[in-house]
């Protein structure tokens, strides 16, 4: 096996206050398995996108439609690292998110809000050769969700990442600084509590272009590569 | 050793058909490819229901038996379920694969499931039911009772095979912790 003992960072899959877990978390426990090839290996950058490779402007979701989305232009940057702290290079990072009045553009979003014909909300990027990634965007809005009364998501980023092996596959939410609505989110609230900064971007006026957009600092950690030497 | 700390899985939500899915997600193998066949399911919750917002994604060997895939095959698959929990792969049968041990294994793919709900995606095995010496020597399905066992296993269909995701309840599908 190749669970450690180092504490649980990941959220329980039965968390009766996110309610969709209820009938759709397993109620036996994970069976261990061998760390071995199958899971060990995984689809690496371009090979994995075949005919539909990442196109210069996929990182940038503000330049996807005929004029300029509205709402607070952003950049969100970090870098991809392992568990035994090495950059993960041309790992395939997708993010997708609502628009900054709050609403997706799919079809079972009934959020009466506006949508933004010049947001789509959908990005992708390759890391580059030390594990860094970098997204142009608007904010996105917090939106309600019938979840427990009066519910209302944070804002968030959907990330997806690959890494370099089956192991290190990770979906996960980022968040913003300071987001009131933290503390009624049984989403983020399911992730162990000392793990929960780790979601949360940081502000980061080192990257903030000076009268353009503000820039929120987003670093991953990926689990081990167990065929890649010195991996943790 | 000094080891980062990793970042916490959190659900894939409802609202990404319109941004994870590819054109070609479901084609491990291009249409015509030798072998090739349908891996079809469907996704199930606790109460039998459909789950019509679930991503499945697939990774395995080539017909050989190799990772690393020389020859351009991607080894890769991903399908969004339908409105009635109905995902599909092309793919081909995996050649064997070495065990940790050495001993080989029977043929597989390796499966993630990700869904509105699944505040982590849950993994778990896709082996074929028409490899029964191969299965019965597989040191991963050896270390699995009945009927745990066979909810692994996919069976024959008219053009490939079938495999039924059952997220929890009676024949809850095998997952596994990596």
């Amino acid at each position: 096996m190749t669970a450690s003992t180092a504490p649980q960072v990941h959220p329980p899959l039965a968390w009766p206050a996110y309610k969709s877990t209820v009938l759709r978390a397993p109620s036996r426990p994970l069976v261990g398995i061998p760390a071995g090839l199958t899971e060990g290996t995984g689809p690496v950058g371009a090979a994995l996108l075949g005919d539909h490779p990442v196109g210069p402007l996929d990182h940038d979701l503000t330049r996807q439609h005929p004029g300029e989305p509205l709402g607070e232009r952003i950049i969100v940057h970090g870098t991809v690292r392992d568990s035994a702290g090495r950059p993960v290079p041309d790992s395939l990072v997708e993010v997708w998110q609502a628009n900054s009045a709050g609403r997706y553009p799919h079809h079972a979003d009934q959020h009466p809000a506006p949508l933004d014909p010049n947001f789509t909300g959908v990005g992708r990027c390759l890391t580059d050769p030390q594990g860094r990634y970098r997204f142009i965007s608007v904010k996105p809005g917090a939106y309600p969700w019938r979840n427990h009364d009066n519910a209302w998501r944070p804002a968030h980023l959907h990330f997806s990442l690959f890494g370099r092996a089956f192991t290190q596959r990770l979906i996960t939410q980022m968040y913003f600084p300071g987001d009131p609505l933290f503390y009624q989110d049984p989403i983020l609230n399911a992730v162990p509590e000392p793990a929960r900064p780790a979601l949360i971007s940081t502000f980061d006026l080192s990257e903030t272009v000076p009268e353009w957009a503000l820039a929120y600092r987003f670093d991953i950690v990926l689990g081990g590569t167990p065929f890649e030497p010195g991996a943790g | 050793m000094h080891t980062l700390s990793q970042t916490p899985s959190q659900t894939v939500g409802p609202f990404f058909s319109h941004a994870l899915p590819w054109p070609d997600g479901p084609h491990v193998v291009p249409a015509g490819t030798p072998g090739g066949f349908w891996l079809r399911g469907r996704v199930l919750d606790g109460a039998g229901a459909p789950v019509p917002d679930a991503l499945i994604e697939s990774w395995q060997a080539d017909r050989q038996g190799r990772f690393g895939h020389p020859g351009g095959f991607r080894g890769f698959g991903r399908c969004p379920t339908d409105e009635h929990g109905n995902w599909a792969i092309r793919t081909v049968k995996p050649g064997p694969v070495p065990g940790p041990d050495g001993r080989p294994q029977a043929p597989h793919l390796a499966l993630s499931v990700f869904a509105r709900g699944l505040l982590n995606r849950v993994v778990t095995r896709v082996y074929f039911a028409d490899e029964p010496a191969a299965n019965a020597a597989d040191p991963v399905l050896a270390g699995l009772p009945e009927p745990a066992r066979s909810t692994l296993l996919a069976g024959q269909t008219e053009d490939g095979y079938a495999f039924e995701i059952r997220l929890q309840g009676d024949h809850e599908t095998v997952f596994f912790a990596l």
